[in-house]
């Protein structure tokens, strides 16, 4: 009699199909959403490259490490690489996809085969992108102005502006898929006030990308015109305006930052009702204030053009209209503060990134809104106040939302679970490094260094070596999660379907789950997030 | 929910006010009604554009959830041209040379 | 919505396995176009709001244009899109009674009206290349040079915008093709239309912007 006890794995979407083919012709939303995932991490990777080199030669306030133009294409393609290429897509495209069917209780989402086609238009995209990086680089600033873009820069600005060009309608198709499920392919029982309010910030996230993406398209498309035919509508010499560029370009650029923070402010919403083992507080103020975000980002573009030569009248609109779009998102940082009130809390890692990002975009918004009264930013635009502010959106504010998304879903996504002690340090090294990275660079902006410059005047020194030092300590907290997460892929422990014992119906199938999602269509019978008093949550 | 058949009788009539605008659209640019042409023609255009959403499009028998997202996307241009405007119409309220 | 499904739905050949219903199917393909041609609408948008921009800029400019433009063929151009529109509605509802003969006359139609377009508009490219009226191939403005710089940006939008309108007819035609060699091959009936239904959606979209780049383009000066 044979003694030995094989352990029989399950069929999942990880294993039910073997082959390149079987992942690379996939229409599963779980497997495209994986390999969002590995695509994104390299871009990553490549635009925090971009970084560290910046940062290493602003140690000295001489411009030393690199020409002027090198610099010049540093941060342009810093800018592109994380904006285009890993901000936007990066929680829609890998936690959206995986969860958004299973959280409405679908097989899948609406039109699965233009999944795939997003993923291979980033990928295309991409590659436009790559080339441009090693053709020389582009020089222009991610935010491409004329006439330098169309006319003077002799960088390599047409791929640049073709791979944004690709990637953006890979952005479309996800929000148009994403659009198409909630209103579609929802559950019996999954009402909207049912509706997970990850789902919610997703959806108004989708309304911004089918809105907003086709201008920024058609505006790259003019300047590539202009750049083909050396005349075109932005050109001065015909009469042309180059501020028309930038009310373009900002129409969608703005609403883009929203693209980038909602997702994020959908997980913390799930990671702090989990963690609080309570209904996320006002559910119907969070899911409200995700669409006035969405609206009300639409109105507030020439807060970006304050100083470029729009009119003051105009400039008077918008500095009120921007005030009026922090409102929502307040609201959304006192529920989830009410939330963790008399709720039951753990310090789990996600729930560590979640603090951090309710401390560190709090900070990041007010900067915002120092930023949008008038009288400020003449002062403190084009400043290291600007990009301190941005950062602290979007470093300390979304990707900290993204790496605790990760987290909290990687045991569904891969069915293990990753190490907590290294993961709650990791989390630790993180927070430190960014505050110690962007902090000072507030200081610097108010005390007028530029942005943009690779050389300073030398009494901006010491806030820029603590600021490249805090580089540093920020790169060894994002390097420790990825060697753990890959390492638990392996050596793991097996994860159940629910070790948070979260509410969602994500979290009642297996972890990883199969195929289609479910082995019945789920019945909703239950309001969302319906946390016991009593329940404990499994600490790893 | 789209199974509702338009009879062909439709369709034509439809189409015979749509050409019959068209012509109405050639015509009256000829004519001068000074900063009136333009609104008369988008008028007339915004007309056509409706009859081939409503009838062509069979967003006349759509749920309003269809109609909502037409009408969005509508309106979110009118943000975009509308508010642009108001700083191209703005810029000469103050003379150049007085601002920062 | 799941529950009151006909079971032989559940067999049927165009029912993709992630949808519960036909019904459920046809609803979201259309949703699904509808989105995407909000996405077009804002694309087109962009150029017609830049377009906007500028005519209140250089409104005499603008106005001097139109004699070079030929604003009969232009109307016929346009009669002759909704001509295919109309031809386009027909091949849906034919599809929606699933008459084969019908569908296939109607797009041949269609296509057939779309062609015309395009070779008129070629035409008129070509016509107006002759006539040094191309921004970046010679351009000459002998009859009112003090416009010479700010006429161009008008050039630039009509050969900008009605080529993105042309690619749309390409892309039209294409997916118009595509229908014709799928009828062929499969049934459509009052369950299942929807690939007429979005292409004829799509159709009409580029129709529609015709029908504004008409008057826009070809028309803003000619009662002077």
């Amino acid at each position: 009699m044979s003694t030995e006890r094989r352990e029989v794995t399950p069929i999942n979407y990880l294993n039910a199909t073997t082959g390149w083919k079987s992942w690379l012709f996939t229409t599963d939303h779980k497997r495209i959403a994986v390999l969002y995932l590995i695509s994104i991490t390299v871009f990553f990777i490549l635009g925090g490259i971009f970084a560290s080199l910046m940062r290493l030669e602003l140690t000295t306030p001489q411009g030393d490490m690199f020409s002027s133009d090198t610099y010049n294409k540093l941060f342009t393609m810093h800018g592109v690489v994380m904006i285009f290429f890993f901000l936007i897509p990066s929680i829609p495209a890998t936690l959206g996809n995986f969860l958004i069917p299973m959280m409405v209780g679908a097989r899948d989402l609406a039109f699965p085969k233009v999944n795939l086609l997003s993923w291979y238009l980033y990928i295309a995209g991409g590659i436009f992108a790559l080339a441009a990086i090693l053709a020389g680089g582009v020089d222009t600033g991610w935010t491409f102005y004329t006439p330098y873009s169309t006319t003077y820069s002799n960088a390599y600005v047409m791929p640049a502006v073709v791979g944004v060009f690709i990637a953006g309608f890979s952005s479309i198709l996800t929000g148009l898929n994403f659009i198409v499920t909630v209103h579609k392919m929802r559950a019996p029982g999954m009402t909207w006030g049912r509706l997970p309010l990850f789902v919610w910030s997703m959806y108004a996230t989708s309304l911004i990308q089918v809105l907003g993406t086709p201008v920024i398209a058609i505006t790259l498309a003019l300047v590539g015109l202009e750049r083909v035919f050396h005349v075109g509508i932005f050109d001065p010499a015909i009469g042309g305006d180059p501020i028309l560029f930038q009310h373009m370009f900002w129409f969608y650029s703005h609403p883009a930052v929203y693209i980038m923070i909602l997702p994020g402010m959908g997980v913390i919403s799930e990671v702090v009702g989990c963690f609080s083992r309570k209904r996320p507080f006002g559910y119907s103020f969070i899911a409200g204030s995700s669409l006035a975000i969405a609206v009300l980002g639409f109105l507030v573009w020439g807060h970006h053009m304050f100083v470029t030569g729009q009119s003051m009248y105009a400039s008077m609109v918008f500095s009120m209209l921007s005030f009026l779009v922090a409102v929502p998102s307040a609201i959304k940082v006192f529920n989830w503060t009410a939330t963790m009130y008399k709720g039951s809390v753990s310090y789990n890692t996600p729930m560590l990134y979640a603090f951090g990002f309710i401390g560190l975009f709090t900070i990041g918004g007010l900067t915002g809104l120092m930023l949008a009264t008038l009288a400020v930013d003449v002062h403190v635009t084009r400043t290291y106040f600007v990009v301190a502010h941005f950062h602290y959106v979007m470093v300390g504010g979304m990707v900290m939302a993204y790496l605790g998304g990760l987290h909290f879903w990687w045991p569904k996504i891969t069915g293990r679970m990753y190490p907590e002690i290294w993961a709650r340090i990791a989390a630790a090294i993180t927070f430190v490094g960014f505050n110690l990275t962007f902090g000072p660079q507030f200081l610097l902006g108010y005390m007028g260094m530029v942005r943009r410059y690779h050389s300073y005047a030398p009494e901006f020194q010491p806030l820029n070596v603590l600021s490249s030092a805090g580089a540093s300590i920020l790169a060894v907290g994002y390097a420790i999660p990825f060697v753990y997460f890959l390492w638990s892929l392996t050596k793991g422990e097996k994860a159940p379907s629910n070790p948070w014992g979260a509410k969602g119906l994500e979290w009642e199938t297996a972890s990883p789950p199969p195929t289609f999602n479910f082995d019945h269509t789920p019945v909703v019978t239950e309001p969302a997030y319906a946390y016991a008093k009593e329940e404990e949550v499994h600490v790893g | 929910m789209n199974h509702h058949v338009m009879p062909v009788r439709t369709y034509v009539l439809i189409w015979l006010v749509l050409i019959i605008a068209t012509g109405t659209t050639l015509g009256v640019a000829y004519i001068d009604l000074g900063p009136w042409n333009i609104v008369v023609a988008m008028m007339i255009a915004f007309t056509k554009m409706s009859l081939v959403v409503l009838f062509f499009m069979h967003v006349k028998q759509q749920s309003n959830l269809t109609k909502l997202f037409v009408v969005a996307g509508f309106f979110f241009l009118a943000i975009l041209i509308f508010v642009a405007m108001t700083d191209y119409g703005t810029r000469s309220w103050i003379p150049p040379g007085n601002m920062w | 919505m799941a529950d009151q499904a006909v079971p032989m739905e559940q067999h049927s050949p165009f029912l993709q396995h992630h949808f519960d219903d036909l019904d459920q199917q046809l609803d979201s393909s259309t949703l699904g176009m509808w989105v995407f041609l909000l996405t077009e609408i804002m694309f087109f948008g962009g150029m017609f709001g830049a377009y906007t921009i500028y005519r209140s800029m250089y409104p005499e400019a603008f106005a001097s244009t139109s004699r070079h433009m030929i604003p009969w063929l232009g109307g016929i151009n346009t009669a002759v899109l909704i001509c295919s529109s109309l031809t386009m509605a027909l091949a849906v509802r034919s599809a929606q009674i699933g008459k084969r003969n019908l569908i296939r006359i109607f797009l041949i139609a269609t296509m057939i009206f779309g062609i015309a377009f395009i070779g008129v508009k070629f035409t008129e490219y070509y016509l107006h290349w002759k006539d040094h009226l191309v921004p970046w191939a010679g351009f000459q403005y002998p009859e009112a040079p003090q416009f010479f710089r700010q006429a161009q940006i008008l050039f630039c939008f009509y050969f900008f915008m009605t080529g993105f309108h042309a690619l749309h007819m390409f892309v039209g035609l294409g997916l118009l093709t595509w229908l014709l060699i799928k009828n062929e091959r499969i049934t459509f009936g009052p369950t299942y239309y929807n690939p007429v239904e979005i292409t004829g959606l799509y159709w009409h979209f580029v129709d529609i912007v015709w029908i504004f780049l008409f008057p826009l383009l070809y028309l803003i000066g000619a009662h002077s």
